[in-house]
Order: structure tokens, then sequence, then C-alpha cells
């Protein structure tokens, strides 16, 4: 066993092995204390442990998924604060304070997530340069409210979608999984507030998600939908006990992160 | 153990010397001062027979991942209740818009309450007996300030439970239901007051909802119910 050519083969498929490990330096001299006390036995136990500490599962799982779920919330961050500043929330109405008020919230996440991705020892990924229409999908989007509103609902309810997709990967601490358990529940509380003023500006929608119903938003959202209109739960056919709409509304249903990644991609430049 | 199904005296039993049998079981408690009042001291003598600590005609939620579903068996099973009620018995000057998504949610908690008994098969907590003398069902404001708080409630429930469970499977289930309650808490709270959907007294400086411990929760709930609950076992962390 070749300590070097260990840690040449790790560099070339991790460049970043030193910064997990300090440094190479103090790295060498990690194996080689390690190498004097311990028998050579137990050397890749002792190694094992070490590594587990640069990329043990507990850490860099959960910084993968703070990284993705602060990559969602620079999106409706970004996505809000520029639709407050835009006008085209109609003045003097109740809608300027709601929009302000999630728009709050979305920027509140966005510190919370990279002070708690930078308390853990992890660098919060930076900021993409967004494109809110969709390549065009959405070219109306800050010039027509509704457009602005339906994409809104878009981003709400997919965020609630992303964050309940990678909740497992968080089982391991007990206080990040709170935190993005409760960060999960605002976006689902915006998305109520969401879908009840389109419905108040005639868009047929409820607060919550009936079958992989869009809201009256069409197609081009269509797959942000899908999979919603699940009615089997563990096994347990849920329209044995209230009808199917009601089924499929009462459990919202999770997205995995590549689902969520083709998702949000038409919106990252 | 059959004699100790009668209060009657057992006169003819001459194998069993023991005093219960010769007083007759409401004698020999009345004795030892369990009856009526003394039902402190037989919580003891319960707990000290192995009953996992809890008070005497109270129901256990259990422990582990099972207590946790348990746990939120017992919220669906008092939320259920509640709009089963609110829908039996409109308050006044409900309007249609008003009916029609409060029975959507009455569906949605009937399906969760459900979806936790099919799951937890015979390890589910019995029925509970529910107590709304506190609520006047025909008063809108009353309705839906109780309707609010029940889904708070449920959802800072919800959140303080995830990490209590070791099982993925369950906490993702968990997960798609703790957000329906969220959607209804957003609802009801707009009901009351268009607005504050997730105004600060659901959301901290930090864009975080409202989280609280089984035993927190419990305290609360247990105004609404006559069913003692005991969450004694329950995981803590």
């Amino acid at each position: 066993m070749h300590l070097q050519n260990i840690m040449d083969e790790i560099e070339k498929t991790d460049p970043e092995v030193y910064e997990r490990l300090d440094t190479r330096r103090n790295a060498m001299q990690q194996f080689a204390t390690l190498g004097g006390r311990i028998a050579l036995a137990a050397l890749p136990f002792a190694l094992g442990g070490m590594f587990k500490r640069a990329y043990g599962q507990s850490t860099s799982t959960i910084l993968n998924v703070l990284n993705y779920a602060l990559t969602l919330e620079y999106l409706e961050a970004e996505f809000y604060t520029t639709g407050a500043a835009s006008g085209i929330v109609p003045a003097g109405t109740p809608a300027v304070a709601a929009i302000n008020t999630i728009r709050d919230h979305e920027n509140e996440h966005v510190a919370f997530l990279k002070s708690t991705i930078s308390s853990l020892g992890g660098m919060p990924v930076s900021k993409p340069t967004f494109d809110f229409t969709a390549k065009g999908t959405f070219s109306n989007v800050f010039t027509n409210y509704d457009t602005f509103l339906a994409v809104a609902q878009t981003f709400e309810d997919t965020g609630v979608r992303a964050y309940k997709g990678r909740a497992a990967e968080l089982l391991g601490n007990s206080v990040v999984l709170s935190a993005a358990l409760r960060i999960h529940s605002v976006e689902a509380r915006h998305a109520s507030h969401i879908r009840q003023m389109r419905s108040a500006r005639g868009a047929i929608v409820k607060p919550w998600i009936t079958g992989n119903d869009t809201g009256g938003i069409g197609s081009a959202v269509q797959a942000n939908y899908n999979g919603e209109e699940l009615t089997i739960q563990a096994g347990v056919n849920i329209a044995q006990f209230v009808s199917i709409n009601a089924a499929s509304e009462s459990f919202d249903e999770p997205l995995t992160a590549s689902q969520v990644q083709a998702l949000v991609s038409p919106f990252i430049v | 153990m059959n004699h100790m199904k009668t209060n009657l005296p057992d006169t003819g039993n001459t194998g069993d010397v023991l005093p219960a049998n010769h007083l007759g079981r409401r004698k020999f408690l009345s004795y030892l001062g369990m009856v009526g009042g003394g039902a402190a001291v037989l919580a003891a003598c319960r707990k000290d027979k192995n009953n996992n600590g809890a008070p005497p005609g109270s129901i256990d939620l259990g422990s582990g991942d099972i207590g946790v579903l348990n746990y939120a068996y017992a919220l669906e099973q008092l939320e259920a209740a509640f709009y089963t009620q609110v829908i039996s018995t409109p308050y006044s000057g409900i309007s249609s818009a008003e009916q029609s998504l409060l029975t959507d949610i009455r569906d949605h908690e009937i399906a969760h309450r459900e979806f936790y008994k099919a799951v937890l098969g015979a390890k589910a907590i019995p029925s509970l007996q529910v107590n709304f003398s506190s609520i006047n069902f025909s008063s809108r404001d009353n309705v839906l300030a109780t309707a609010k708080a029940f889904e708070d409630l449920g959802v800072s429930a919800y959140n303080g439970a995830g990490q209590l469970l070791t099982n993925a499977d369950y906490l993702l289930l968990a997960g798609k239901i703790v957000s329906v309650e969220a959607r209804h808490a957003a609802y009801l709270r707009d009901l009351i007051s268009n607005g504050s959907f997730a105004d600060n007294t659901a959301v901290d400086a930090n864009g975080l909802d409202l989280i609280n411990k089984p035993i927190d929760v419990l305290n609360t709930a247990k105004t609404y119910l006559q069913s003692t609950l005991y969450g004694g076992n329950l995981p803590v962390k």
C-alpha cells in the first residue's frame, strides 16, 4: 500500500481533497502519525475514519441537499424581489403585502441556508443567472399579472415537492432536518395563498392540488404537477375512504433532484 | 382471575385466602383507599406492573416510529372529528365557497386518519373520544379560530416529529401530509384575515414555520379530547 499513490488517485477524482483534509502536507502528516501509532492491520480502519470526516455521508450529503435548496430559494427570492419591484402587483391591493411577505421569506431562506451551509463547513453555491421567462415561455412574466401569479404558483408547488423529495437524506441531522421541514411548510403556505390569489382572479384552482391539475396554467407546467394524482399511499388505497379528488389532494407528492433540475433548468441561463 | 370481575363479596371460594376474595374487590380496593380519590395509588401500582408509565385509563401512544405515527394518527382523528362536526352543523352565514373548501378539508383529514389507521393496523391506538364542548359550532369566528389553531398545531407537530422518525418512508409520508396541513392553515388564516397566511405568528425571522414537541402539542390537544393520551414513551430529541 503506497499512500502517495492513493492520494494521487483521490486527487484525480476530487481535486478539492486537500481542502477537505485540511492541506496535503497536513494530510500526509496525519497518515505518518497514524502509521506510527497503530498496527499496520488497523490502518485501513483509521484511514476510513479520516476519510469519513472529510467525506462523511452525513455532512457531504447534507451540504449537497442544502445547496440544492439554496439554488431553489435563490430562484424564488429573485423572482419575487424582481416582481415586487416591477410594479406588476396592483398597487393599493392586499396583493402587495402578500407578495412582499413571500419575497421576504424567500430572502430569509436564502440567508438562513447560506449561514447553515457555512456553519457546517461547506461553501454556499453562488446564485445562478435567472431567466424568468423560461426562454420565452413566460415572456410577459413581469408585465402580465396573471402570468406572474402562474409562475409564482408553479415555483411554490414545485418547491414544496422538491423539499419533500430530499428530506429523508437529512435524517442523520435533526437540526437541519427540522429547519428544512419548517421551510417546506412555509412554501406550502405560500402555495396556498398564491392559489387563492389566482382563484380570486377567476382561475379554477383551490389552495390544494387536485389530481395533476395545473389550475389552468396549462401544458407549460404540466410536468411540475405530474405525479400529484397519486391516490395510493404506502399500499393503502385512499380513494376507498374519500373521493378520488380528495384522495389526491390530501397528499402532496415529492420530486427527485433530477426531476426538479429538469423543471428548473429553463429558468437558469 | 374470573373472581376479579365481580364486585360482590365472594363467600363461596374457600380455596383462596386473599383478602380480595373475602371482602370482595370493591371492599378490598376501598380498604386500600383506591376507590374514587385513590386513583393516584392505583396509577402507581399500574406503573409498577409494567404498564410503560401510562396512567390508568390513558391511551399510550407507544414508542419509536410506531409511537410517532400514533401521535400523528391521534391528531388526525381530532381534526377529522372537528371538521365532520363543522360540516354537519355549518356555522351561520357560511358561504358556498367556505362550505365547499371546508368539506374538502374534512375529507383530507378523514383520508389522513384512515390512512394511519390502515398503516398502523394492530398497533393503532383506539378511536379517540373528543370533547368539543368549548367550541361554538354556530359561530363562524369561533369555528375558524379553532380550525386555524388545529391546523397550525398540526403543522408544528409534524415539523417537530420529523426528527423523531428513523424510517425514511415514514418521514416521506409525514412530509406528504404536513404540506397539505400547511395549505389548510394558510387558507383558514386568510379566511379570518386575508394576508395572514404566513404572518409572524406562524413564521419566524429566518422564514421558518412553527415547530412543537409532542409534549406541548398533546398539552394543547387535551382540551379537545375526552380520551387521555400518554406520550411519555415517544422518542425525544
